[in-house]
């Protein structure tokens, strides 16, 4: 028999954890109705579709929607290759394995860095000698997620079976068909998911941008846009609610930026999901 | 008959293992081959030395000789040699692609572009490893798809594809059940009027029933090696006594 005491323990032991479930699914429930509840209402079509005006007084956010986009896709054009060529070469060729635990490691220990880091050194590389530029902020982004897209590439290579390999070399392949037919074509999953978690933190990055990137509101083309300097729906939410106490449009942003937020969340494990199954 | 592969004096080390002792042996063309021998005898590793598959292994050390058709097989360029010495492993591997594409690979791998001749190569191939009737409405399908023995026997297609004259299989029906197993045993004696197979396998029965030669391996030296039928029931050595007897191994 469990004495009384013991069954008094062990309540409120039980009792405990459920408490602390409750508080937090309660604050996650809470935050994210609050932002929806203080934003939504503010997200209006002339908000999404048009550039701010001091002399009308209008707030418009299309500029920064179009510097998001930019930002993500010139950081991923330049991550992409970098990170999938640097994860075959070390898993591929590489043949000195310790050096290849470093880089590793170092690529680690690189993703645990705070982004105000990389900011402080983008902006001293990059933004001292092209100028405060979405362009700058995308090359600061790259550093920053080099190590993701490089570490999910290589584990994605690892679980290509040896066999496969084998079979292609014994038919007489050479290394670089066996990689481009056999090894990358196993690896897309790894350089998807890599690529959708990088596209998730370069949308919620603020820190590394503010020194790198600007802060200017003007909608432009893809190269002109990378040429100037811009600011991110992050930073807007910054400049927003911080330098012009416009909370409506904060809250606003930071709606989307949530509602993108759980998208990506959702579309990285879909991804997951997928390829799993058809790796069995 | 003519021999087709002359190993002298072949030594192999792992690192400071030695894996093979003073391996000498001919194997003679258009016959099956066996290699049996407990597990880590070496016989494995003699099968990849044959067309270089030990490369891939970092640090394997080899002294002696061996030739393929009277050519130095280290001397070899390897992709050529692996064509003419092609190898069927010990557990199926198709590659994740359509059962077309998978006999396919080889042909592409040394040039075949055109789509005619593929398709020729392609039928030629999955009928002689008696596969066609079985797969030829579903070429476009992912090889994955097929049973454990069907894809063994995809598996020597796609080896049959690159027109080999040597066939190097690993222990191939050890993953498969006895129906499959069978198929292939058929298939290999089948083979050997157009192909020389070297064949390592545990079960001594299937030695017995397709090959015309055993080898008889134990702690990397050969031990044994002659026809089949004489190893078996007339063997020389104790050693290799005891163990096709079933005293040890």
């Amino acid at each position: 028999m469990i004495s009384n005491r013991r069954k008094l323990f062990l309540w409120t032991v039980r009792g405990g954890m459920w408490l602390a479930t409750a508080i937090t699914g309660a604050l996650a429930l809470f935050l994210m109705g609050y932002v929806l509840f203080r934003g939504v209402p503010n997200i209006t079509w002339e908000l999404l579709s048009t550039s701010p005006s001091y002399l009308s007084g209008r707030i418009g956010i299309l500029p920064d929607i179009l510097n998001t986009v930019y930002i993500i896709i010139a950081a991923l054009v330049v991550v992409i290759p970098l990170g999938v060529g640097a994860a075959v070469y070390l898993t591929e060729y590489a043949s000195n394995k310790r050096l290849v635990g470093v880089i590793e490691y170092a690529a680690e220990a690189l993703s645990g860095i705070p982004s105000i880091i990389y900011g402080l050194v983008g902006m001293l590389v990059f933004s001292n000698n092209m100028g405060t530029s979405l362009l700058a902020g995308a090359l600061t982004l790259v550093i920053m997620n080099l190590p993701t897209v490089m570490r999910n590439t290589q584990e994605s290579l690892k679980t290509v079976p040896q066999s496969y390999r084998e079979g292609a070399f014994g038919l007489g392949a050479g290394k670089w068909r066996v990689i481009r037919t056999v090894v990358l074509p196993g690896c897309v999953d790894g350089v998807v998911t890599g690529c959708i978690l990088s596209v998730g933190r370069i949308l919620g990055e603020s820190a590394a941008l503010l020194f790198t990137a600007g802060f200017a509101h003007a909608a432009n083309g893809f190269w002109e846009g990378l040429r100037s300097a811009g600011a991110t729906l992050t930073v807007a939410l910054y400049v927003y609610a911080k330098e012009q106490g416009e909370f409506g449009a904060a809250f606003a942003i930071a709606a989307i930026l949530m509602v993108l937020a759980f998208a990506i969340n959702m579309a990285a494990g879909m991804v997951t999901n997928k390829f799993q199954r058809s790796k069995k | 008959m003519n021999e087709i592969i002359t190993v002298r004096d072949l030594c192999l080390w792992y690192g400071q293992t030695q894996a093979l002792k003073h391996i000498s042996m001919s194997i003679p063309e258009h016959s099956i081959t066996a290699l049996i021998g407990p597990s880590g005898c070496g016989k494995s590793t003699f099968l990849k030395t044959l067309n270089r598959m030990n490369d891939l292994i970092p640090g394997v050390k080899i002294t002696g000789r061996a030739e393929y058709a009277g050519q130095n097989i280290f001397e070899a360029e390897v992709s050529r040699l692996r064509r003419e010495v092609g190898m069927v492993f010990q557990k199926p591997n198709p590659f994740p692609m359509s059962i077309y594409d998978n006999v396919a690979y080889g042909p592409r791998t040394h040039g075949v572009r055109g789509r005619q001749q593929l398709d020729g190569i392609v039928e030629e191939s999955l009928r002689d490893a008696a596969i066609w009737e079985e797969v030829k409405d579903r070429l476009k399908k992912n090889a994955l798809g097929l049973s454990g023995g069907q894809q063994q026997r995809l598996c020597i297609a796609r080896a049959l594809a690159v027109k080999p004259s040597v066939l190097l299989m690993d222990e191939p029906t050890s993953a498969l059940d006895p129906i499959s197993t069978l198929k292939i045993e058929e298939l290999a004696v089948k083979l050997k009027e157009k192909y020389t197979i070297v064949i390592v396998t545990h079960n001594m029965q299937q030695a017995l029933r397709i090959s015309d030669r055993t080898a008889f391996f134990l702690l990397g030296e050969l031990v044994e090696y002659g026809e089949t039928e004489q190893v078996f029931s007339r063997p020389v050595d104790r050693r290799t006594e005891d163990y096709v007897t079933g005293r040890f191994g």
